[in-house]
């Protein structure tokens, strides 16, 4: 049989359901796949081998008792450390949660269980999901399975990594600024950002409550797709979730499939067209475009004059929202406590621990945003972010007025060395330019392998309007019969 | 120009509850220099009669019926406090020592 790590969610699922192998098999050979090169990777921060297979016994038993069960039944999952798991250790990439094990599902992991997925672990994070590269997790990073001297994006670089390594099919991870988008593209792999309000942040530990969206990670269109369609949909317990059903993905993802844009309008951003990308990466865009345009799509320019703000914007509400977000970690009810020894007062102790429990980046954002949020600078820095998130809303809007979808480069840059980035924050903010508008927008971006530069991968991004999730799909799934899969050297 | 002094830093840094080193402050003071001055670029942006969005989805109150619906229990609740007493979260002393007595 083909070696079951390097088949498709879809290829593995079409086994188990007949009968040609099972779901305990299947586990197995990523839970020793995962055990032969992790080490190399690190894309892991926990693996729950026991729990891994005692699902899989469970969709094993369910399917010899004769139970329907859905697409994905038995195929195996990674997921992104932010996510809670009942039991299961969740840092969230931090010291300050070393240990924690929460009492409690996040929605979208019991949406995984329900599904009949089954868990391996849980994987690298930049620390709180603040970061770029993975480098800033507390647990050492990750490494690019294309090469691993280089960065395998972030801030889920593990869960993107773990797929081009062969250690999963799916993963899930979250995107605030292009945290599943941009690991997409460097990795060669699919990384969705749903519709803000599409997927729940019930158990995600929070970073930036009005732009955290979790989403699916996947090496094909449609195995994205299919895992979207799995964890998407309102949920009660997500006061900003949409009460709507989910775009119908799956077909959209089908209907790319056929290789057919005849009729679709494709908006190239001009701003991301141009400068700030570099020649290998513009290089490999230009010949995706010319590729949509081969499959029957009409490729218009269209201007968004205020997406140049958008990263500025964005290190502004990020960090903005952060600095409150983080204040629960204050040595109380969960996590690291440091310092109380009987003498010390209640915010000595919380100062202690909060110094010793985060990584510099994390302190630097909520230094930033209780900068930002402070009464003489508020209007000229956060009030100020919130105006041009404004205007950047409108400029998807104008240009949704005349296409169907938008198209850019998803990063700047390849992967880049480890350590080439860390003694410059801001040139690591700089790997999110193209990602952050649609953030800052709420609407739905998807990151797709489109070639290679300099024997690494580059991902195409398309973006669309809020609720038309399956347009991209579409999109994506059509440039993907063009372009193919990529395929990593050798581990 | 600079946007923010080594003292500012020190102040952020005690207003967000960190006790960070004279080693760090120094390695912050000119990092959040440079990324202040970098984000600042919003303010280029005329933008006097634009109304700011906090949010992508228009925010309203999620109501529900006021029944009870299975929860945590307290034990459940406690497992990962560093500190816990008679089904409670335990604290550091909150009072000084003379204001406490």
């Amino acid at each position: 049989m083909t070696e079951l790590t390097k088949l498709s969610a879809v290829e593995i699922a079409g086994l188990v359901a007949a009968g040609e192998t099972s779901a305990v098999e299947v586990t197995q050979a990523h839970l020793d796949r995962i055990a032969a090169v992790d080490g190399r990777v690190n894309a892991f921060l926990h693996v729950d081998g026991e729990g891994a297979l005692a699902a899989a016994r469970d969709v094993d038993a369910r399917r010899a008792a004769g139970e329907a069960l859905g697409p994905l039944a038995g195929v195996p999952v990674a997921v992104k450390d932010v996510l809670t798991t009942k039991g299961v250790p969740t840092t969230a990439g931090s010291k300050i949660l070393e240990g924690w094990r929460p009492p409690y599902d996040s929605t979208i992991v019991q949406r995984l269980r329900a599904a009949g997925t089954v868990m391996l672990g849980k994987t690298n994070m930049d620390e709180f999901a603040m970061g770029s590269s993975t480098e800033y997790s507390a647990y050492g990073p990750t490494r690019n399975p294309w090469d691993t001297d280089r960065i395998p994006g972030g801030s889920g670089g593990g869960s993107a990594a773990a797929l081009a390594a062969y250690e999963a099919p799916l993963a899930i991870g979250s995107d605030t600024g292009g945290s599943i988008r941009q690991p997409g593209a460097v990795t060669g792999t699919v990384g969705a950002k749903p519709t803000y309000g599409g997927t729940s942040r019930y158990g995600l530990v929070a970073f930036s409550s009005s732009l955290d969206t979790p989403g699916p990670c996947a090496r094909t269109v449609l195995d994205a797709a299919l895992l979207h369609e799995a964890i998407g949909g309102h949920d009660p317990r997500d006061s900003t979730s949409i009460p709507a059903p989910v775009p119908d993905v799956v077909a959209a993802a089908k209907l790319g499939a056929t290789g057919d844009l005849t009729g679709v309008r494709l908006g190239v951003v001009t701003e991301f067209a141009g400068e700030g990308a570099e020649p290998g990466v513009l290089a490999a865009f230009n010949e995706a475009v010319d590729a949509l345009t081969k499959l029957g799509a009409e490729i218009v320019e269209v201007s968004c004059p205020h997406f140049k703000y958008a990263l500025p914007a964005y290190y502004l509400i990020g960090p903005s929202e952060c600095s409150s977000n983080l204040a629960r970690f204050d040595g109380v009810r969960f996590g690291l406590r440091v310092g109380d020894d009987g003498n010390r007062s209640l915010e000595e102790v919380m100062s202690l621990t909060r110094e010793a429990g985060f990584g510099p980046e994390v302190k630097r954002r909520i230094m930033i945003g209780t900068y930002a949020l402070s009464s003489g600078y508020y209007d000229a820095y956060y009030g100020q972010a919130q105006k041009v998130r404004t205007l950047i809303t409108r400029d998807f809007t104008a240009a949704f007025e005349r296409v169907d979808a938008l198209i850019s480069p998803a990063t700047p840059f390849v992967a880049f060395p480890l350590g080439a980035r860390t003694s410059d924050p801001y040139q690591m903010y700089l790997a999110d330019l193209f990602t952050v508008p649609a953030n800052l927008y709420g609407g739905p971006g998807i990151s797709v392998p489109c070639g290679l530069s300099g024997g690494l991968p580059v991902g195409l991004q398309v973006m669309a309007p809020t609720m038309a999730d399956d347009r991209m799909y579409r999109v994506a799934a059509a440039l993907e019969t063009a372009v193919g899969t990529l395929t990593p050297p050798e581990l | 120009m600079v946007a923010i002094s080594r003292e500012e830093v020190a102040h952020l840094a005690r207003l967000s509850r960190l006790a960070v080193s004279e080693e760090e402050l120094d390695t912050f003071a000119g990092q959040l220099d440079v990324i202040l001055q970098a984000v600042a670029q919003v303010g280029e942006v005329a933008a006097d009669d634009i109304p700011p969005t906090s949010h992508s989805v228009p925010l309203t109150n999620v109501l529900r019926e006021d029944v009870v619906t299975p929860g945590l229990t307290p034990e459940e609740a406690l497992s990962g406090a560093p500190d816990a007493e008679e089904q409670r979260f335990r604290v550091p002393r909150i009072l000084d020592e003379d204001v406490a007595s």
